[in-house]
């Protein structure tokens, strides 16, 4: 452990890349050991990114663990790795999820389980990649390569368009990310360097003062590619389609870390003075979304689509509160991504259960089934209530950060985005009364059996996180407030030169966010 | 007259290669009555291959044959660049040729002369040498096409390639002519001041972009290419579409660098030429059936991806810190093409079965699953041409892309990048049926059954040399960055 103590985020972005090679050298229809060397595999890598917890420390702002070395001499491009407050979690978070699906496909998957398993464990390489590179070409680099796991997770072993789905998933990615790879270049171009705590520094002293179209345009590039995997409202159509042909793994892990991809990246402080002039256009987009994903997930008939368009409508909270450049709100929307991933996924495993019983998403097909699965009906019940805002469950806690947040800077943002809170439990609580009580329509209903004990290990955890993030939210929020808040200092600059130039006392730079955000809030 | 015989040595030192490369032709030629070995032709031919590419160890840089051949860094990079093409072509086409029952001592004689004038137009600092190595890549090339006789597809590629090429090579050299007029001269080290306001010799210049053109498939000169692509012997086509292609785009480069007239004007031609070939190279691709003319397709659009990058090195041709990443980016993008091409071909000829029935996209279904090896090969090289991280196609793309934006060509940029998406579709879609679609039907009995070790072994030279330029490309940068990469003089 000492040798590798120095590379610790190396040993947790690879050490999954290891397994996969590993599994390699299993036969094929070896099912059982393949599971369970996953599961040990990934079981180990969320025990390595519980040291990161230990490493990061708290009520700091700045980079830990950071590694560097030099990858290509022209241009400068350098293995530059860190973590803070805010990767932190998010990785946690993926290496959590990896060792459920593992245990979530432990049944109801035969076909080409080899691959699978080898697809999930490169996956999780390219998701933890993204979260700690700090560079932006190896950010890029990772970003990329995850994509071709994923579209292999859907389009294998997908349902029946998955092959549709997949394609439709790569190429909204790549669109994206190839707009994002030209903005990467340009900011080269700019800056001389693709490191990004060097950018960051850049910006934070001023240095960079790129002409305001030209701003805009970049801050386009990037935003647009984070849009589309948020998805960001007119950009979510491939959403629905990807996570209803995946796999109940594959939409796991997509609506559990990889959205949350696209909202990491937005938080990267890069284009402070274009975020804040586009900020309107994005709060209302994402209001829209907020709003629209709820009201299509309220008149779904398929349970796991109705699933996907709340995820459309909870990401548009947590990118209304990055945009309101507000701390608390900012802090809700890093805690609603987490909570999120944590509720949805859990959601997707559930609604995955019921089809390996039934083999169907139609809510129709359903009905009165909390009689034959007491245990399921429960842990559904527990989940939709943390999905949407119970106090105590970790829902409430991202979902009331950012509404508080952005109402004190723009109360009627709020306002509207307050609806999709009532309309959340609108479409949850009725979708979950269709499901789970009246009377038993269909025969074949009455039969089902209940959670097993596998399944109940897997609801259990989730509940158990599930509840733990409500009570004990400081456990987060103490670690990634410093980085939310220097995070907003950055976004803030240019607002501060304003406020701080007509005549008044120069603000103290470390409280200058709060200062000028106080301002703002009393125009 | 000891001094002549002297610079006469030094001067055959320079051009070793291509010597040992035409030796090595003559001598199968003449061996093929004596020898009916098959694998043992293709041997002495690897070996004749490899040989002219060390032969370059042995040259130093310099000029030759009074300024006719330059050899500097840039041309001892196309010549390891056509020696390892031709290598890995050579070795792919042997058990092509048992499966054709063609004859091999010709056809290997054919690729080495090939390679020879390739050489040649590499180095070439004089437009006539250059024309030289033109005729002698492109005559062999016609053969090569038509070398499937029984074949109609191939004979109709022969000719169409022999008839345009002849039409192309024509351009070429009226535009020597022209230029000639002007300047009274042909050797491009005194034609690196030739007044650039001259009419004629804009005209000459744009003959010879218009012959040049033609060689490289880009847009609007590129109806040939799908045809005698598909016509061609699969493994004929991958040397098409790797090396002349490249050694093509080396003389281009050289004459554009060297000749300062018209920098401007360059750059409009070159960047229409690039948005043109990008577009109908992609669409064209995007509406195949048939794997093979898929691929040649996307080769017109890569060519389209590598003209981008001229039109960068010629909107900043006057900053020479800004000019070498231009330079490396064509360089690098080349090499990496050209290696992805040729196993993605070596692939398909495998697949195809004997006269090349099987190559619709539906035959690939199942592949996966099928032949794990030929489909993950494969799929490796469709990923780099797609611009997928950690492969040579990614950085070769990148490299352009920087230089596109470094010379804010920015529109270009952009339509490059919608061009990537667009490619994405198609190479995705053989991804897709080779490993989410199950084989309709029975298999044919005499379907493929696997990769010959021959070809596994291009395949797999390929794709490490593929993955090793996408995870440390600092080697070659070193070499297509270095400073003096192409000399004037």
């Amino acid at each position: 452990m000492m040798a590798l103590s120095g590379h610790l985020l190396t040993v947790v972005i690879f050490f999954p890349a290891f397994g996969a090679l590993a599994l390699l050298f299993l036969r094929g229809d070896d099912e059982m050991w393949i599971r369970r060397l996953t599961f040990v595999v990934s079981t180990v890598e969320f025990l390595f990114s519980l040291f990161l917890l230990r490493a990061v420390p708290i009520g700091q702002a700045g980079y830990s663990l950071e590694e560097f070395g030099h990858w290509i001499s022209s241009p400068p491009i350098n293995y530059h790795l860190g973590v803070d407050g805010i990767s932190l979690f998010l990785v946690i978070l993926t290496t959590f999820l990896t060792p459920i699906c593992v245990l979530a496909s432990w049944h109801g998957l035969h076909h080409r389980l080899k691959e699978f398993h080898v697809m999930l464990l490169l996956l999780e390489v390219g998701v933890v990649g993204v979260f700690l590179s700090l560079d932006m070409f190896l950010f890029f680099l990772f970003w990329e390569i995850m994509l071709i796991p994923m579209a292999f997770l859907i389009g294998i072993w997908g349902h029946e368009r998955r092959i549709y789905a997949a394609v439709k998933f790569v190429l909204y990615t790549m669109a994206g990310s190839i707009l994002m790879l030209v903005g990467i270049i340009w900011l080269y171009n700019a800056t001389g360097t693709f490191d990004l705590p060097t950018i960051q520094r850049l910006i934070h002293d001023g240095q960079l003062n790129l002409p305001e179209r030209t701003e805009m345009i970049l801050f386009l590039a990037f935003f647009i590619a984070f849009a589309i995997k948020v998805p960001l409202f007119p950009l979510h159509t491939w959403l629905p389609d990807a996570h209803v042909e995946a796999p109940t793994a594959g939409s796991v892990i997509l609506a559990g870390v990889l959205l949350k991809m696209g909202t990491y990246g937005m938080i990267l402080p890069l284009f402070p003075d274009a975020s804040h002039r586009a900020a309107p256009y994005v709060a209302v987009l994402a209001i829209i979304g907020v709003i629209y994903g709820a009201l299509v997930a309220l008149v779904q008939p398929n349970l796991k689509k109705l699933v996907a368009y709340s995820s459309v409508s909870h990401l548009g909270f947590v990118v209304l509160g990055i945009f309101a450049f507000q701390n608390i709100s900012m802090q809700g929307a890093v805690f609603q991504m987490l909570a999120h991933g944590i509720s949805t996924g859990a959601l997707f495993l559930l609604v995955g259960m019921l089809y390996e019983r039934r083999h169907t998403f139609e809510i129709s097909e359903y009905g009165g089934l909390s009689t034959p699965m007491p245990k399921l009906a429960a842990f559904f019940l527990f989940i939709a209530l943390s999905s949407l805002g119970l106090p105590m469950l970790n829902g409430f806690v991202g979902e009331f950060l950012i509404l508080l947040g952005t109402y004190q800077v723009h109360w009627n943002w709020a306002a509207w985005a307050a609806t999709g809170v009532i309309l959340s439990a609108c479409y949850l609580l009725w979708s979950y009364q269709r499901v789970f009580f009246g009377e038993i329509t269909h025969q074949k209903n009455r039969e089902l059996a209940d959670a097993s004990a596998r399944e109940k290990w897997i609801l259990a955890t989730m509940a158990v996180v599930t509840l733990w993030m409500g009570i004990g939210s400081p456990f987060f929020t103490r670690r990634f407030a410093e980085p939310c808040k220097a995070v907003l200092e950055q976004m803030n600059r240019n607002v501060m030169r304003e406020v701080a130039l007509p005549g008044a006392p120069p603000l103290a730079s470390n409280r200058g966010a709060d200062n000028s955000t106080e301002r703002l809030a009393s125009r | 007259m000891t001094s002549f015989n002297q610079q006469m040595l030094q001067s055959l030192r320079l051009v070793l290669p291509e010597l040992i490369w035409c030796g090595t032709g003559v001598l199968l030629m003449l061996i093929q009555p004596f020898l009916k070995n098959r694998q043992a032709l293709t041997f002495l031919a690897m070996v004749g291959t490899s040989l002219g590419t060390l032969a370059t160890f042995y040259g130093f840089f310099g000029t030759a044959f009074s300024g006719q051949i330059q050899f500097d860094t840039f041309s001892l990079f196309f010549h390891w660049l056509v020696g390892l093409i031709s290598f890995l072509v050579i070795l792919a086409s042997d058990s092509y040729l048992e499966r054709e029952k063609l004859d091999s001592a010709e056809f290997y004689a054919l690729i080495l002369f090939a390679t020879a004038g390739m050489g040649v137009l590499a180095s070439a600092q004089e437009l006539l040498t250059a024309f030289i190595g033109l005729e002698m890549s492109s005559i062999s090339s016609y053969v090569l096409a038509g070398y499937r006789r029984d074949s109609v597809k191939a004979s109709e590629s022969a000719v169409k390639y022999f008839l345009l090429g002849s039409f192309a090579t024509a351009f070429f050299l009226y535009g020597i002519a022209l230029i000639y007029g002007v300047t009274g001269s042909t050797n491009l080290a005194k034609l690196a001041d030739a007044d650039p306001s001259s009419n004629l010799l804009r005209l000459g210049l744009t003959l010879i972009l218009v012959g040049l053109g033609f060689k490289v498939a880009a847009a609007p000169f590129q109806v040939w290419t799908p045809d005698v692509y598909e016509g061609a012997p699969t493994p004929v086509t991958a040397l098409f579409s790797a090396g002349p292609k490249a050694a093509t785009f080396a003389l281009l480069l050289r004459i554009f660098s060297t000749i300062h007239a018209a920098t401007q004007f360059w750059f409009w031609a070159f960047w229409i030429l690039a948005a043109l070939t990008m577009f109908a190279g992609n669409l064209g691709a995007l509406v195949q059936s048939n794997v093979k003319r898929m691929l040649a397709y996307s080769s017109i659009a890569h060519a389209g991806y590598t003209l981008v990058a001229f039109a960068a090195v010629t909107s900043v041709r006057q900053d020479p810190e800004a000019v070498a990443p231009a330079y490396a980016a064509v360089l690098f993008y080349l090499a990496s093409y050209a290696l992805v091409s040729v196993g993605s071909f070596t692939v398909i000829s495998e697949l195809g079965g004997q006269g090349e029935r099987y190559l619709t996209f539906d035959d690939f279904a199942g592949l996966g699953t099928r032949q794990p090896f030929a489909a993950a090969g494969l799929s490796l090289f469709l990923l780099s041409l797609l611009g997928l991280p950690i492969t040579a196609g990614f950085f070769g793309k990148f490299y352009i892309f920087k230089a596109a934006v470094h010379s804010d060509l920015l529109w270009l940029a952009i339509l490059m990048a919608v061009n990537s998406v667009i490619g994405a579709y198609y190479y995705l879609r053989l991804i897709v049926v080779m490993y989410m679609r199950e084989y309709k039907g029975t298999l044919p009995a005499d379907a493929s059954q696997g990769l010959s070790p021959t070809a596994a072994m291009v395949v797999t030279v390929a794709a490490i040399i593929t993955l090793y330029l996408g995870l440390a490309p600092n080697h070659v940068l070193g070499i297509v960055l270095s400073e003096k990469l192409i000399s004037a003089r």
